[in-house]
């Protein structure tokens, strides 16, 4: 015994084994036979996510079908991760409208910042999460496809209780 | 002076042998029949050990492939593992790294042929035993054989070149040969008893008594059980695989079909041990109840039904292998050989002296091998068994290999340390 290995004294009245074991398997057998289970079978069947929850971006549109933002670099600035891309421009009226417009879907930590910041209430989160790609390139979602998302968008707090009461 | 010696108990006539044609021709279809069902039950226990391990755990398990059961996801899997890549890491032995996987794969199957599956058949060619091959050594062949798996892993565990690959290799070394031990000594009680070494002749014996074995020599079914749980490297002694300690153990730089041989040689090991102990202790192939006797041939329908018995036995084992599996955690590697060592070995020993005086007085009372006796070694059995297990359920018996350190012990190790601490400053004590 090497020293400073220090040798619990166990309550040896209190220890079992065969009982012990024996209680084990009672319990897993009943686990065994208990028809209910816990597994969602995920792409026929879908768990219900939250109201809040932060996925996929989504730029909304207006009514003429044009991209809400303003280009005003608000959630550039506020993005913790640096992983909006915006090129603001403007038209003959004087409207600020983006040039480029690029979220990179892999450097986001979807923290909505984007979408607490957002004057105009163009760029959100969405409720959505299930996005793949075949290249890491597909993942630097353009304004094109930011308006082209049609999942719902992230509720950052009820509506109907906005300070959370 | 002792009417009956414990030798000559049980007469076995042998049969009357085949004609030649018939011997082959039968031995043929046997080892063919054989083969198959235990190469498609051993994918199916695969599929088994994941089905029930996902119902213990509240989850469906794999169910994509063939249906709701996913009856065809071992197929799946044989067809992944044969497209997959074979890796030959260069630092490995070549010619050992690929002998290992046969080496643990080929004994895994050898054992099965000596195991007997059905009541001898009485068709109109003559009697055909329902064994591949009656060896007169045939448990003897059996203890031999599965101790060879064990070159499989040590020789993956070697041939690897990798430290977690030979600690896996070393310690199913030890571990296999540690238990092999009490293995062994726990069947002798069952050779005592049968006066045999052929299974058949072991099995006639638990037919002709009415009475199994694990009835009246519970001490040794016990820790044939534990020692076979060990064998296989099975939870809760699967040290040698250890995924939380080894990475993968022995196996760690195999994959594709190399690596597959070694779950498969498992499975198979798996397969003969419940085999082995549905003939032992539990009449193998005799169909409980019935008081026709087993020992000579029998019809066709009484053949379907005692292959279906014995099937079913073997099931059960190996649905308890599984279970357990799912259910105890691994052991740590020295109450692993304390185990061994300490507890089973001796017990086993103890046993068969016990066993072997009960035998020797029972025979001096003058009973008959039959009914009777068993009963009468299960009166003496019971006892025993609450005995053991009373013991072996308190107290420290799979406790640290180390006992307690006595106060002089350990000021005699402190003045050691105090003694060396000028070379190492900075351990103080």
């Amino acid at each position: 015994m090497a020293i400073n290995v220090k040798v619990v004294q166990r309550p040896v009245d209190d220890v079992s084994y065969v009982r012990a074991t024996l209680k084990g398997m009672a319990r897993t057998f009943k686990h065994l036979i208990d028809p209910h289970k816990w597994t969602t079978q995920y792409p026929e069947q879908k768990e219900e996510i939250s109201k809040r929850w932060r996925g996929t971006h989504r730029m909304l549109t207006t009514e003429t079908g044009k991209a809400k933002c303003v280009a005003c670099g608000l959630c550039p600035t506020v993005c913790p991760s640096n992983c909006i891309k915006l090129v603001p421009g403007e038209d003959e009226q004087g409207n600020r409208y983006p040039l480029v417009f690029e979220i990179d879907e892999f450097r986001c930590i979807f923290c909505g910042y984007c979408q607490e910041v957002c004057p105009e209430e163009a760029i959100h989160v969405g409720r959505h999460y299930e996005n793949s790609e075949y290249s890491r390139e597909g993942f630097v979602y353009d304004l094109e496809r930011l308006t082209a998302q049609t999942h719902p968008v992230c509720e950052m707090w009820d509506p109907a209780d906005p300070k959370g009461e | 002076m002792i009417p009956s010696p414990v030798f000559a108990a049980v007469h076995v006539i042998p049969d009357p042998p085949l004609p030649l044609w018939t011997f082959l021709i039968s031995t043929v279809i046997k080892m063919i029949v054989v083969f198959t069902v235990y190469m498609v039950g051993v994918a199916m226990l695969t599929l088994a050990e994941r089905k029930i391990s996902a119902w213990i755990q509240g989850r469906l398990g794999p169910n994509r492939v063939g249906g709701t059961l996913g009856l065809l996801q071992p197929a799946a899997d044989g067809v992944k593992n044969f497209m997959k890549e074979e890796t030959l890491p260069a630092h490995v032995n070549k010619p050992l790294f690929v002998l290992a996987p046969m080496m643990a794969f080929i004994p895994a199957l050898m054992a099965a042929a000596v195991i007997p599956f059905g009541a001898p058949w009485d068709s109109r060619w003559g009697r055909i035993p329902m064994v591949i091959a009656d060896l007169p050594v045939g448990f003897l062949f059996i203890l031999a054989i599965t101790s060879l798996g064990v070159y499989g892993i040590v020789l993956a565990g070697w041939s690897s070149n990798n430290k977690y690959a030979l600690l896996g290799g070393l310690r199913s070394s030890a571990q296999m040969i540690s238990y092999e031990i009490a293995m062994g000594m726990s069947l002798i009680p069952v050779l005592l008893l049968a006066g045999n070494v052929t299974l058949n002749a072991i099995i006639d014996q638990q037919a002709s008594m009415h009475i199994w074995n694990v009835l009246t020599l519970t001490i040794s079914f016990f820790i044939f059980m534990v020692a076979a749980f060990a064998e296989t490297n099975r939870l809760p002694f699967d040290l040698p695989e250890a995924e939380s300690e080894l990475i993968a153990g022995y196996h760690t730089e195999y994959s594709a079909m190399k690596f597959s041989m070694f779950p498969i040689s498992e499975y198979a090991n798996m397969a003969t041990s419940s085999a082995l102990m549905a003939t032992l202790f539990f009449g193998g192939w005799d169909i409980p109840f019935t008081k026709q006797d087993n020992t000579t041939g029998v019809g066709f329908v009484m053949l379907l039904l005692s292959i279906a018995i014995f099937a079913v036995k073997t099931g059960f084992f190996l649905f308890v292998f599984i279970w357990i599996r799912w259910t105890l955690p691994r052991f740590r590697y020295d109450q692993l050989m304390s185990l061994g060592w300490k507890t089973m070995l001796p017990l086993a020993l103890a046993y068969i002296v016990i066993v072997a005086a009960m035998l020797l007085g029972l025979d001096y009372l003058g009973l008959q091998r039959g009914f009777w006796y068993g009963v009468a070694m299960l009166g003496v059995n019971a006892v025993l068994v609450g005995i053991v297990f009373f013991v072996l359920d308190r107290g420290r018996v799979i406790s640290p290999a180390y006992g307690r350190a006595t106060p002089q012990q350990i000021s005699r190790l402190r003045a050691v340390t105090t003694a060396r601490s000028h070379l190492s400053p900075q351990s103080g004590d």
